[in-house]
């Protein structure tokens, strides 16, 4: 049995609005294995970052956990004290943000923001810890070290920021590397500099990451499992092979067909229609039932439950085969 | 490994100096005066104010109490530089003695207010729910009392001292302050670099102080600069009305106001404390501005 660095089971959580609850992430599981990369892919809106601030604890007012359990490398999360949770983060998990521009604080050096975390986790005294931030910014790539070390971080570079970002985040050696979205805000080039860079330090550290993204490509690339969300819900698991190949849920189908293929005849891009539903007012039975060019009486009706259609490979579909 | 840490550290050092991004104090003062010459100069008249203000006795030949009652409402001349008032005091000297007060009045109750009210906004702010009710409730009904009249509450039950002025300015100035606190503090936090910090798990009081206030201080110094005229002034009204500072001592307020009689005749005692009090006023705004400035990383580099 290989070791669990995340496993998630049943997580619910939603927010508490005036107009009533918001079940932005309804009866989530899901498992990382130490030293895999994991993805979540799905629509702006369906629960991906929701799933990772549950995890984090930084889950925004009017948000909470409702149900179901987080456990890091054994250690059940939901429920500690917020005062044990800072304990967590930054040395057990830590997360990179989606917009690396905002994500530093303006009036403070890189390095300065950088070290923190081993002031506060490793009682590392400031020289120390200048040694082991230079450490890391090279090792994230970032030349001239002690130049950005005194950096502040408008002087720095969209991709040199996410760079940053991710040292920051590493600089305690956390088991879990949550990454929301790392490279929306970046262009390709460093995209794809940015993804490599975050898949080595995981080979070489034996981390394990949670790659958020909406972006098939990215996920393609990086991920040894994938899960695809949609209006709260897992509705495909599979590792990246099967779920390229042989995808069996609708909504990954039209997903896969939303991408841009250079190979094939350049033709006008087909897109899921519709938008995804308002999640206060979910439709009865499937929620991508409006929406699923499939669906017949029974999804309109019931809800599908996940289903075992190959070893890893689970699927929300009544007409999953078919797909 | 100790190779590469000496070495290490001489490289940063030398790029520290060539690009200047640790800059110190001392290093960002330095680009404010040569950058913003009336800021500097500001600092300039401002601590020569001060520096008159502590030495005063060994200025002037006079004494700042008792007057020559032949030589009163006397126009200025080479004896009496700005002339002598209606007790036949100089008032270049009373000015000097007087600037003790105001500069003190100015400058302390300010400070503490900023203090007082930088602690409660920046906490109601970050922690919202009951402490933020409890705080800004407070503050609003600071805010809805008339502020002078609830110094003069204070001044009458506690009777007319520097202290008690400090007492009195600070009690009502603080709720502004904090309101700005309080609303910088809550559009900050949900910044995301507060995100950010909490994420790697930096504690609630270490985040206040190190990623929002820093991030205040811009307008903290604004605020600084509006306040010390504003506690001068009240302090004159105080005096003016009897219950501020006490005859025979000065304060530039005071002056003012009891060279009102003598308007007519002799502006001169009027007029020294009101330029006075003008001057600083400008001083501080002009000093406000060049250090914000010069205080803002991001214009560190020329």
């Amino acid at each position: 049995m290989e070791e669990l660095t995340l496993k998630i089971e049943h997580l619910c959580s939603g927010f508490f609005t005036e107009r009533g609850y918001v079940p932005a992430v309804d009866d989530v599981s899901l498992v990382i294995p130490q030293g895999q990369v994991v993805g979540i892919v799905g629509e702006s809106g369906c629960g991906k970052s929701m799933i990772a601030r549950s995890v984090m604890g930084l889950l925004k007012y009017p948000g909470r956990i409702t149900g179901g359990s987080i456990q890091l490398a054994g250690r059940e999360l939901t429920g500690l004290p917020d005062r044990q949770m800072q304990r967590i983060r930054g040395k057990d998990m830590a997360m990179i943000f989606q917009e690396p521009m905002t994500s530093l604080n303006p009036v403070a050096t890189v390095g300065r923001q950088m070290r923190e975390a081993l002031l506060l986790h490793e009682k590392m005294d400031k020289n120390a810890a200048r040694e082991q931030v230079l450490n890391m910014l090279e090792r994230v790539g970032i030349s001239e070290p002690e130049k950005r070390y005194n950096a502040y971080p408008h002087e720095l570079s969209g991709g040199l920021r996410q760079r940053v970002m991710i040292a920051m985040a590493m600089i305690c050696m956390p088991k879990l590397l949550i990454a929301d979205e790392p490279t929306t805000a970046l262009d390709v080039t460093i995209e794809a500099q940015i993804l490599r860079l975050i898949r080595d330090l995981s080979r070489q550290t034996g981390m394990s990451v949670l790659l958020i993204s909406h972006n098939l490509g990215v996920i393609a690339q990086m991920c040894d499992a994938v899960y695809v969300m949609y209006a709260g819900k897992i509705v495909e698991q599979a590792d990246a092979f099967t779920l390229f190949d042989s995808h069996a849920h609708p909504y990954t189908k039209g997903l896969m067909d939303s991408v841009i293929d250079l190979k094939t005849n350049p033709r006008r891009l087909p897109a899921i229609g519709g938008v995804v539903p308002n999640l206060l007012h979910l439709p009865a039975g499937c929620a991508f039932s409006p929406r699923c060019p499939l669906a017949g009486e029974r999804c309109r009706a019931e809800r599908p439950e996940m289903e075992q259609l190959a070893p890893g490979h689970m699927c929300r579909c009544f007409e999953g085969r078919r797909a | 490994m100790a190779l590469f840490k000496t070495k290490a550290a001489a490289v940063s050092e030398e790029l520290a100096s060539q690009i200047g991004e640790s800059d110190t104090l001392s290093i960002k003062l330095r680009r404010m005066v040569r950058r913003n010459k009336l800021a500097a100069f500001s600092g300039v008249l401002l601590a020569l104010l001060v520096l008159c203000a502590v030495f005063a006795p060994v200025l002037t030949p006079y004494d700042a109490v008792t007057g020559d009652i032949a030589q009163r409402l006397k126009p200025p001349s080479a004896a009496h530089w700005l002339g002598t008032d209606e007790m036949g005091r100089d008032v270049l000297t009373r000015l000097l003695y007087g600037a003790r007060v105001s500069l003190a009045v100015g400058v302390v109750p300010t400070l503490a207010s900023m203090i007082i009210g930088a602690a409660l906004g920046m906490a109601a702010g970050y922690l919202g729910g009951k402490a933020d009710h409890i705080i800004m409730r407070l503050a609003d009904v600071m805010l809805a009392f008339p502020s002078l009249l609830l110094a003069m509450v204070i001044m009458y039950t506690l009777g007319g001292s520097v202290l008690n002025i400090f007492l009195a300015l600070t009690l009502i100035s603080w709720a502004s302050v904090a309101r700005v606190a309080r609303s910088e503090t809550i559009s900050l936090k949900e910044s995301e670099y507060v995100e950010a910090a909490r994420s790697i798990g930096v504690r609630p009081a270490r985040i206040i102080l190190r990623h929002i206030l820093p991030n205040c201080i811009p307008s903290f110094i604004v605020l600084f600069t509006l306040n010390v005229p504003g506690a001068i002034l009240s302090e004159s009204s105080l005096s003016f009305l009897g219950i501020g500072i006490q005859l025979p001592n000065s304060s530039w307020g005071l002056m003012v106001n009891m060279g009102r009689q003598f308007l007519y005749n002799a502006p001169w005692i009027s007029l020294a404390p009101s330029a006075a009090i003008m001057l600083v006023v400008l001083c501080c705004n002009f000093l406000g501005d060049g250090l914000r400035d010069a205080l803002d990383p991001h214009l560190n580099n020329d």
